[in-house]
């Protein structure tokens, strides 16, 4: 069982390692929106540090949701997603196996550069400590949900915007615990009940959304 | 199975619940529209002016039928996709597609006269209150299911994709209502309890559930117009669509 996830995961590293350049262009994107913010906002340091939690969100949020169409697309193209339905091991697994290399591939990275990018925010030491850990706890999740709306809209015409329709609704909740525990850190609240509840949606969305990943799947190859 | 006084399962295929739906609707739009006047009545000419809201508090005989409308179709709406995805009944889809637009046009009419109500009453056409919000998700997540039926062609699919979107949305629906006891914020507390007692005049109490009974009777109406079309629509290629449109043609 252990062995199928690893197995997916480490196929679609080494799927994801060969084409680094889609990797970093996520990243580029999530450095780019949240550039854009202080140039459309003004620079006051006062307001930038007010925002900084629910723009490196959104970014983040944002740059997920752009990388979720390459979870499934490019194996259903070349008919590798029917042989995993096809396969005898449940197809709730592979799923999480490619949930996991999803996001080793674009919510880890986005999780350690936000605090860069925090920086540019003036945010202190405490919060981007914070801001670092609740993207490392809330982007599973963000991966986990994600694939649902990708495999729903596997093969579809305008499946690109279809997915944010989809998925962006869904994703609020990891948004408000998510910046909502680094601006408890900024007000000196303590950001642990943010956390622990994204810690819980993380958990669900890791574990149970593949269930309905995969049911979809089905649906979308049948 | 014969000797039950339905047989339920007969009514699980377009070609029969098509003329039964055919039937129910005038007395759905009968019930929607003797409820609807009897609440009007009470509501705007018997109730008496709220001493603290004035007459501005009467919009929420629209809008409080509205908001339990737009959650309690979503909840039916669920409901016809896990049947659907259960025993892939064709009918179960067609249900499920043609509650959305009403459920979707209920939240848009929640947010709507919440924005008047809101305008005199906080100051305010908007905040980002908890219920607001998720009322708002509620509208998205009903679009996103439109907009996902939309896009697929094969209805079989769409039906499908659809409702395991639906189930998945569905886990909003205890957001949307805890969500007044989670985070403790602008909108007022659910006026109406079935524990204790309503802390709102019997009167304006009764306006309100007459008018949401009309809200749901109007629903039910036009969900089953929608899903009577939908099933002439899906299924044109048969004979008992041809027959159907022969004898409404020759009247």
């Amino acid at each position: 069982m252990i062995g199928m996830i690893v197995a997916i995961t480490a196929r679609d590293l080494k799927l994801a390692m060969r084409r680094q350049a889609d990797i970093v262009s996520v990243l580029f994107f999530f450095i780019i929106v949240a550039s854009l913010f202080p140039l459309g906002i003004g620079p006051e340091p006062q307001l930038l540090k007010k925002l900084a939690p629910g723009v490196l969100w959104v970014g983040a949020l944002l740059a997920t949701m752009l990388s979720l169409p390459r979870l499934f697309a490019d194996d259903y193209r070349d008919g590798t997603l029917e042989q995993l339905v096809l396969a005898p091991q449940p197809l709730g697994l592979t799923v999480i196996g490619k949930v996991i290399a999803h996001w080793l591939v674009s919510g880890l990275p986005l999780a350690l550069l936000a605090p860069v990018l925090g920086i540019q925010f003036d945010l202190e030491m405490d919060a981007l400590f914070i801001l670092t850990v609740s993207l490392l706890i809330g982007t599973p999740a963000l991966s986990g949900i994600g694939a649902i709306g990708a495999a729903l809209t596997l093969g579809l015409r305008g499946g690109g915007v279809l997915v944010s329709l989809l998925v962006l609704p869904l994703y609020i909740p990891v948004l408000i615990f998510g910046a909502g525990a680094v601006d408890a850190t900024v007000t000196g609240m303590g950001a642990e009940a943010h956390l622990s509840i994204l810690g819980a949606l993380a958990i669900a969305g890791v574990f149970f959304a593949p269930w309905a990943t995969a049911a979809a799947l089905r649906i979308s190859l049948e | 199975m014969n000797n039950r006084l339905i047989n339920w399962f007969k009514y699980a295929s377009p070609q029969s619940f098509y003329p039964l739906a055919g039937k129910m609707i005038p007395w759905f739009v009968a019930l929607a529209t003797v409820f609807g006047l009897a609440g009007l009545w009470l509501g705007m000419v018997v109730a008496p002016t709220d001493f603290q809201q004035g007459e501005g508090y009467r919009i929420i005989f629209i809008h409080v039928p509205a908001s339990w409308m737009s959650m309690f179709i979503y909840l039916v709406m669920a409901f016809w996709a896990a049947l659907g995805l259960a025993y892939n009944t064709r009918l179960s889809g067609m249900m499920a597609q043609a509650l959305a637009p009403t459920g979707a046009l209920m939240a848009f009419l929640s947010l709507w006269t919440g924005a008047l109500w809101g305008k005199p009453m906080w100051g305010t056409w908007w905040v980002w209150d908890a219920r607001l919000t998720s009322e708002l998700i509620l509208l998205f997540l009903y679009i996103g299911f439109i907009a996902l039926q939309a896009s697929i062609d094969d209805p079989r699919r769409a039906d499908k994709a659809g409702a395991v979107l639906a189930l998945v949305g569905v886990v909003n629906i205890p957001i949307i209502y805890f969500s007044v006891k989670w985070w403790n914020t602008l909108h007022q507390g659910s006026s109406v309890s079935l524990t204790k007692s309503p802390s709102m005049a019997i009167l304006m109490l009764w306006a309100m559930l007459l008018m949401a009974l009309s809200f749901w009777m109007y629903s039910i109406a036009v969900a089953l117009y929608r899903a009577r079309t939908i099933m002439l629509e899906r299924e044109r290629g048969t004979e008992w669509v041809r027959e159907v449109l022969q004898q409404e043609g020759a009247k």
